[in-house]
Parts: structure tokens; C-alpha cells; sequence
């Protein structure tokens, strides 16, 4: 017998759906958590495309020695923008966003527990964004202090400009989305869950989900104390920041990287359960230690807010604080490393179906595993000493960012846009931009670590022609190139694919969670009956009734 | 085969622990990458789906055992690497105990200010210093936080405003060692360079004696309508020049301008003709830096220029 679950009244008129034909207001008045997931996406692709022009002024620039292409304000606010939107607005709501979509579904749940913060959520960061962007129309243009806005650069008298005002504003309302996005889903998560979905029966993404959301819970407040101060500063002639009056430069720090590097992991942690479902599913195998694979998310979570000074190793914070600092940090590789030799097991013994999701997780696992590593290096004080403030450092998270987090969302995509949209992506299209972006992500950074440990610095709009910095300089920025092209094809996959794409089943890739139950796209509804969840694949349950997962627990 | 800077060519005995660290993490981690390369590739080769094959895999849930296996070996790579690393620390930042500086530090938004307490000596972005001694630095900052960085020689080290820092520093063999600011520091954060010129203890003694040098003040020909000029023109507003009335500190003392290899902080090398380009427009070398087009003649930049060429 299986259980009905009504546990939002139905209105009578039903809300506007995805096939329904209401128009623009249907979206913009949505409070449904698939059409504000749906759009996430579509404003995060829209960011990314312009996060990566800006990438690609940046590179033209340092494409050969003492070039002339722009002029160093222009660059210095390239570099800021480039950061910001990519962490800000890219990112950080993909991740959200593919959240929403997806948490109530795979929780058998018919909506977020509050769909109209949901709403505000989203829109917030719009208004975010655009603030950001409105800096653009101002006289001076935007922010040129960088994504660390480190004081007091960006206070006045040094900056009398007014981006780093509107940078600060559009981060602020970013800030409250994420916290009440993490709220939503905290309370979502552990209210909402259709019987039978105990905790150690959570599908991998929705235990990512939730310890990155009591990430953002816990350290969003810090960073939105600081912009509110930073802004007192800048219009009050307050002095929290200026150590000309009495101020501090390195409490800033404290407060940026209080909350910068635990950001670090909200954006590899929703990454990581991206991965965790996508894996098994196209190696037809479990999760590999389904307790160990959740239980080091919930020890990086922990250990994530007690490492921010090993960003501050160059401050001169004394040897016992980088000792300490260093071991953290250094710490957050074992919990790490469990998870990639999991997912490496996982794999093993399987019979895996290489389709484009699957050609991007198992690329994820050697980038990222080289992010990782690079980053273990830098955990040391005394290689932090050398490295910090270098390409090597561009080098590392990107290595991260680009081949963890982004590898994860495109593997992401091309698995649930079936679900997202009734219709399979182009699977020849995607593999022509896996290719591409493995060899042009990896041209772009790879060359990165030897010119920061050359001696290269970052944030420079210029440098002297010493020997091989111009060739390796050249074929990094030839690498972005071919990495544009392959978001140029990634983005034309997702417009032919909306309508041109071969129509999805409900289950294209016979996965297990719950959101493949229903129809794709899913019903305004979710679900007409919840099948019951007596496992951690209540699909194959479903499809071998003779073999299930949980065989003596009793059935629920 | 030009060589390499950086860590390829560590040139003091910090630089070399640093290095040595350095290249033994990366060889751990070439390790460990190629561990996890070979056993993905394996796993592609080996297990690919059949075309044919619709059966489902032995459906295996975990090993508690290779859990707890692969938990302890990274534990104890950590365990030895945090030793290094407190090793190394010590080794390259021991305390300063009752030292005075060698010589004070202070970043400006766009150049370096080297003052040597000991002598004296107070010059800009060229830091001399005798093969074979440690040196103590003091690192300042009278604006926003830059960061003291020489590849070759060591560590970077920030220079906040309101917070001292100190390193040690110093130069195993003689050369011209090309350092920058490694922080972020607004507009011309790329040309704020250093260059540490590592000399024997004769030559740096030399090089000392010359630059405490009082000049004379040129009385006669263009030189002399240069010093006028100095005074008039509102470089003294800014700059030093000892034996003068010019004595403010706000960008590069130019008493003993003579004896630098370049102008602005490492953008153009010194030499009469560079010289008469910057003071022509400063502003077209070094976009944003805060010394302003002076809209001088080209007579009046030629006297200037004749006038610093003279100082010795």
C-alpha cells in the first residue's frame, strides 16, 4: 500500500505550470520550486556567459608582455567583476537553484517548506545582480578592489569611487538570499520527507545540500556583518576598517575569509552530491560507503569554519597561528580523500554507461583531485609563503572551482535536464564540449602553477618579458579561447535541445531517486502517489522486488 | 636554455628549505595523482558497459575495512607533512629577539621606501644588501596593505598599515634579484617592483658611502635652472633631494637618483632619455600612479633632467 501524501492543500486553481501557457507572469509571480529552480539555471548560464567574457579580456590582456589591449583600471575591475559574478552569481545559485528543483523531489515532498522565501530568495539575488552590474553605468564603473575588497583599498580615501558601494549593496542581498535559501532547506529537509526517507536513507545530494546549508547559515552573518560595516565606513564615515583612524585592516580579513573559506566548500559540497548521484547511477552500483561518503561532508563542514587564516599566512600572524592554521586546513584532506577514493570504488566492478553526465564526473574526479592536492601543498605555511598571491594560487582553485564545481554542474545538466525540461541534450554536442573543456581548461591552468612558482604574481595587468612568460602566458590565454568555444557549444545544446531534443522518458538512465518517479517534466504537483522508500534506491526497489537494498528491515 | 626563476633557481638559505619543501609536497602529490589516474583509467578500460549488456553489476554497499585503510594513510602523510612544515617555519622565520631592523620597509601606493637605520641610507625600490649576511627587515605601510615578495630570496611577507611586521632575508650569491608587490594594492599593483641588488660587503660599502653623499647644488648652466626649477615646480612638494630645502617623503627620495637602474618603481630603466619621457608624462608609463602630468615645458623637463643627472 503506498502512501498519499497532500502535504500542502491543493488550491483550486492550479498554480502556473511549466506546460501551461500564462506567460511571463506565470514565471515571475511563481512561487513553485521547479520553476524558481528552472530560474536559477537560466539566470546563472546568463552570468556564466558574462563572468566569461570577462575572463577572456583578462586573458587577451596578459596574452603577451607590456600589451596594450586595456588599461589597468579596466583590468582591475575585469578581475573583480570576473570573481565576484562567477562565485556570486554562478556558481553559488546553480547550486542553490538545482537544489530547489531537486531537494522536494528526491524527498518525495511536494514543495520547498516555504515557497514564497523561495520566491524571495531567488529575486534577491537578481537584485543582486543587478546592482552589481548598475556599477557599470556609473561614472567610474565598477568595483577595482577585487573579490576581497581588502581594507583599506576599498575605503576611502583610496577608493572615492562608487562600485565598491554597489559591489557591497549586491553582495548584501545575495547574503540574505543565501541565508534563507539555507533556511528553506534546512527545515525542508528535516520536516518534510515523505515516511519511509530516514536520514541514512537521504539521497547523497540532499545530505550535501543540507550541510552546505547549515554552512550558509552559520557564515553568511559574517560576511553580511562586514559589508554592513564596510558600507558604514564608505557612506558614514565610520572607521571599522581604517587604520588611519583607529580602524583594523586585518579584522576585515578575519571577517572576508570568516566567511570566504567556508564558501569554498558551500560551492564543492552541492558539487560533491552531484557526483554522488551521478556516479552510481551510470556504474549501475550503490554509493561505496554511503556513511562514510555522508559522514566526512558533515567533518568538512565542521572542520571548514576553523581554517580561514591559512588565507592570511602572509599577514605575520605569528608561527603558532599558521601552525595551527596549516594543520586544519590539512586536516580537511582525509574526510576529502575518503570521499574521491568512494567514488573511485564506486565505480569499480561496475558496467559504466559513459554518456556526457557521466564523462564529466569521471573528468571531476582527476581535476579535482589535482585541485586537491595543490591545495594540501598550500596548507603549509612556509609553501603558502611562496605561493600565495601567485598564478599558483589562480591555478589551484581553479583547478577546484572550474574542474570540481563546474565539471560537477555540466555533469549536473546533462543528467537531470530530461527531467528539467521533458528532453534529452544533444549527446554528440556534448561530447564535442567535454572534449573541448577538458583540453581548454586544462591549457588555460595546468601552465598556471609553473608561472606563480616562477615568480609571477596575480592581479597584475602587466608584466616584463622574462624568460617564457610570454609563450606560457600565449597558450594560456589560447586555452580560454578554446574553452569559450566549448560554452559557446554547451549553450547551444541547451537552446536546440529545448526544442529539438529526442522527448525524455520519465527514467532516461534508469536512475534510483525519487525524482525519476515521476514524469518528465515533472507535474505542478510533483507526484500523484509517492512510491514507498524502504532503501536508499526506492527505485530499484521498485525494480527488484526480489533483491532490495534494505532486505531485513521492515518493510514501511 | 634560459633559466628559470622562482623556486627554480632558490638563491638564499631560506629560499632553499621553502624550495626543498616544496618540490618534496609536489612529489608526494605526482604520487598520489598518478595513484588515482592509473586506477580511473583501469576502471574506463576495464569497466565499460557492453553494448549488449543489460544485466546490473554485483551490487557491493562499502568495506568498513578499506575505509579505515584509506583514513589512516592520509592521516599520516598529514602528520608528516605538518612536521615539515613546523620545521621549515622555524627555520625560515626564527625570532627576532632583540634585533634591531637593517633596514625599514615601507610600502607606498606605487613604490618601495628602504630606509637603513643603521647608516642612514634612505633610497627607493633598489634594495642593496653584502652577499652571505642575514638581514632583518622591518616591513611598513603608510597606505593600503602590499606585500614583500623577492622569488628567489624568500617569503612574502604583507605591509599593513598599523601592523609591524619582520623577516629575514638575505642572499647566498651575488646578482640582481627581480622582486614585486604580491598584494593587491589598486591601479599599478604591476609596477610596484623591486629589485634586491646582492653585492660583496666592499661594493655595498661603497654603494653606502655614495649615497650618503650631500650633493652639491649645481650654480651654473641648465643644471642650475633645473635646481630652480625643482624647488618651483612643486617637485619638492613630494620628493627629497638632501642639501635642499626639498625634504618631503611622500614619493621617492631622488638625491641620489643617479645610482638607481630604474624610474617608477621598475617601468622604464634609468637613463637620461627614459628620464626625460616620465618627467614629460608620467601618466603615460604609469597610468594612475600619483604623480601627475606637470605639463612642463620641454625646456623646463631638459633642465630638470640635467639638474638630477648632476646631483652625484
Amino acid at each position: 500500500m503506498s502512501t498519499r501524501i497532500p502535504l500542502v492543500p491543493e488550491n483550486i486553481k492550479p498554480l502556473p505550470s511549466l506546460k501551461g501557457n500564462e506567460g511571463m507572469l506565470s514565471w515571475v509571480s511563481s512561487v513553485d520550486h521547479k520553476q524558481i529552480g528552472l530560474m536559477y539555471l537560466m539566470s546563472t548560464l546568463v552570468f556564466f556567459i558574462i563572468g566569461g567574457l570577462e575572463a577572456l579580456v583578462i586573458r587577451i590582456q596578459l596574452a603577451q608582455p607590456e600589451f596594450d589591449f586595456i588599461s589597468p583600471e579596466v583590468y582591475n575591475q575585469m578581475f573583480t567583476m570576473h570573481g565576484t559574478t562567477m562565485i556570486f552569481f554562478v556558481v553559488m545559485p546553480f547550486l542553490i537553484g538545482v537544489g530547489v528543483y531537486l531537494v522536494p523531489l528526491m524527498i518525495g515532498a511536494r514543495d520547498m517548506a516555504f515557497p514564497r522565501l523561495n520566491a524571495l530568495s531567488f529575486w534577491l539575488v537578481i537584485f543582486g545582480g543587478i546592482l552589481l552590474y548598475y556599477s557599470f553605468l556609473t561614472q567610474s564603473g565598477p568595483s577595482e578592489v577585487g573579490w576581497f575588497a581588502y581594507a583599506p583599498l576599498s575605503e576611502k580615501p583610496f577608493s572615492l569611487n562608487k562600485g565598491p558601494t554597489y559591489w557591497a549593496l549586491g553582495l548584501l542581498a545575495v547574503g540574505i538570499s543565501s541565508v534563507s535559501s539555507g533556511l528553506n532547506n534546512i527545515v525542508t529537509i528535516l520536516t518534510m520527507r515523505v515516511k519511509g526517507m530516514t536520514m541514512r536513507r537521504l539521497p547523497l545530494f540532499v545530505w550535501m545540500i543540507l550541510v552546505t546549508s547549515f554552512i550558509l547559515i552559520f557564515v553568511i552573518p559574517i560576511i553580511a556583518s562586514a559589508f554592513a560595516m564596510m558600507l558604514l565606513d564608505r557612506l558614514l564615515d565610520a572607521t571599522f576598517f581604517t587604520p588611519a583612524h583607529g580602524g583594523s585592516a586585518i579584522l576585515w580579513q578575519h571577517f572576508f575569509w570568516g566567511f570566504g573559506h567556508p564558501e569554498v566548500y558551500i560551492l564543492i559540497l552541492p558539487a560533491f552530491g552531484i557526483i554522488s548521484e551521478v556516479i552510481p547511477v551510470f556504474s549501475r552500483k550503490p554509493i561505496f560507503g554511503y556513511s562514510f561518503v555522508a559522514g566526512s561532508t558533515v567533518a568538512i563542514g565542521l572542520l571548514s569554519v576553523g581554517v580561514w587564516a591559512h588565507h592570511m599566512f602572509a599577514v605575520g600572524l605569528g608561527n603558532v597561528a599558521n601552525a595551527y592554521f596549516s594543520l586544519a586546513s590539512m586536516l580537511i584532506a582525509i574526510p576529502t580523500g575518503v570521499k574521491v577514493l568512494n567514488w573511485v570504488a564506486t565505480m569499480w566492478g561496475g558496467k559504466i554507461y559513459f554518456a556526457t553526465p557521466m564523462l564529466f564526473a569521471t573528468a571531476f574526479i582527476i581535476e579535482f583531485v589535482m585541485g586537491g592536492l595543490t591545495g594540501v601543498a598550500i596548507a603549509s605555511a612556509p609553501i603558502n609563503w611562496v605561493t600565495t598571491d601567485t598564478y599558483f594560487i589562480v591555478a589551484h582553485f581553479h583547478y577546484v572551482l572550474f574542474g570540481g564545481s563546474l565539471f560537477a554542474i555540466f555533469a549536473g545538466v546533462y543528467y537531470w535536464f530530461p527531467k528539467f525540461t521533458g528532453r534529452m541534450m544533444s549527446e554528440t554536442l556534448g561530447k564535442w564540449h567535454f572534449w573541448l573543456t577538458v583540453v581548454g581548461f586544462n591549457m588555460t591552468f595546468f601552465i598556471q602553477h609553473f608561472l606563480g612558482v616562477m615568480g609571477m604574481p596575480r592581479r597584475t595587468y602587466t608584466y616584463h618579458d622574462l624568460p617564457y612568460w610570454g609563450s606560457m602566458n600565449l597558450l594560456s590565454t589560447i586555452g580560454a579561447f578554446v574553452l569559450a568555444i566549448s560554452v559557446i557549444i554547451f549553450a547551444w545544446n541547451i537552446i536546440w535541445s529545448l526544442k529539438h531534443g529526442k522527448k525524455a522518458p520519465d527514467n532516461p538512465w534508469n536512475a534510483w531517486t525519487l525524482e525519476w518517479y515521476t514524469t518528465s517534466p515533472p507535474a505542478v504537483h510533483n507526484f500523484n502517489l509517492v512510491p514507498p522508500v524502504r532503501g536508499r534506491r526506492p527505485l530499484w526497489d521498485l525494480a527488484h522486488p526480489d533483491q532490495l537494498d534494505e532486505p531485513n528491515s521492515k518493510v514501511v | 636554455m634560459e633559466k628559470l626563476g622562482g623556486i627554480f633557481n632558490p638563491s638564499s638559505p631560506e629560499m632553499v628549505v621553502m624550495a626543498g619543501l616544496t618540490y618534496y609536497i609536489i612529489a608526494i602529490s605526482i604520487g598520489i595523482l598518478a595513484i588515482i589516474v592509473v586506477a580511473v583509467t583501469y576502471i574506463v578500460i576495464r569497466y565499460r558497459k557492453g553494448s549488449k549488456d543489460s544485466s546490473e553489476p554485483y551490487q557491493n554497499f562499502g568495506d568498513l575495512r578499506l575505509e579505515i585503510v584509506w583514513t589512516i594513510i592520509p592521516i599520516a602523510i598529514v602528520a608528516v607533512l605538518f612536521q615539515l612544515t613546523c620545521s621549515t617555519m622555524r627555520a625560515v622565520d626564527p625570532p627576532i629577539g632583540d634585533h634591531e631592523p637593517d633596514v625599514v620597509v615601507t610600502g607606498h601606493q606605487w613604490w618601495w621606501e628602504f630606509y637603513y637605520p643603521k647608516s642612514g641610507v634612505l633610497t627607493a625600490n633598489e634594495l642593496h644588501m653584502p652577499v652571505g649576511e642575514r638581514l632583518l627587515l622591518r616591513i611598513e605601510s603608510i597606505d593600503v596593505i602590499h606585500d614583500f615578495w623577492v622569488p628567489e630570496l624568500g617569503r612574502k611577507i604583507d605591509a599593513i598599515p598599523g601592523h609591524t611586521n619582520y623577516i629575514w632575508i638575505g642572499a647566498g650569491e651575488p646578482g640582481i634579484f627581480l622582486g614585486a608587490c604580491a598584494e593587491f594594492c589598486g591601479t599599478q599593483h604591476a609596477n610596484m617592483r623591486i629589485r634586491v641588488i646582492a653585492e660583496t660587503q666592499e661594493e655595498f660599502n661603497e654603494w653606502q658611502e655614495q649615497e650618503l653623499v650631500i650633493p652639491s647644488t649645481p650654480r651654473s648652466g641648465i643644471a642650475a635652472k633645473g635646481a630652480e626649477l625643482f624647488q618651483t615646480k612643486a617637485c619638492m612638494n613630494c620628493h627629497t633631494i638632501v642639501g635642499t630645502p626639498a625634504a618631503a617623503r611622500i614619493g621617492p627620495n631622488l638625491t641620489h637618483l643617479n645610482n638607481r637602474q630604474t624610474i617608477g618603481a621598475g617601468v622604464l630603466t634609468n637613463s637620461p632619455e627614459n628620464l626625460t619621457k616620465w618627467l614629460v608624462n608620467p601618466q603615460k608609463y604609469k597610468q594612475g600612479a600619483l604623480m601627475p602630468n606637470m605639463k612642463l615645458t620641454d625646456s623646463e623637463v631638459n633642465a630638470i633632467v640635467a639638474y638630477l643627472e648632476a646631483l652625484k
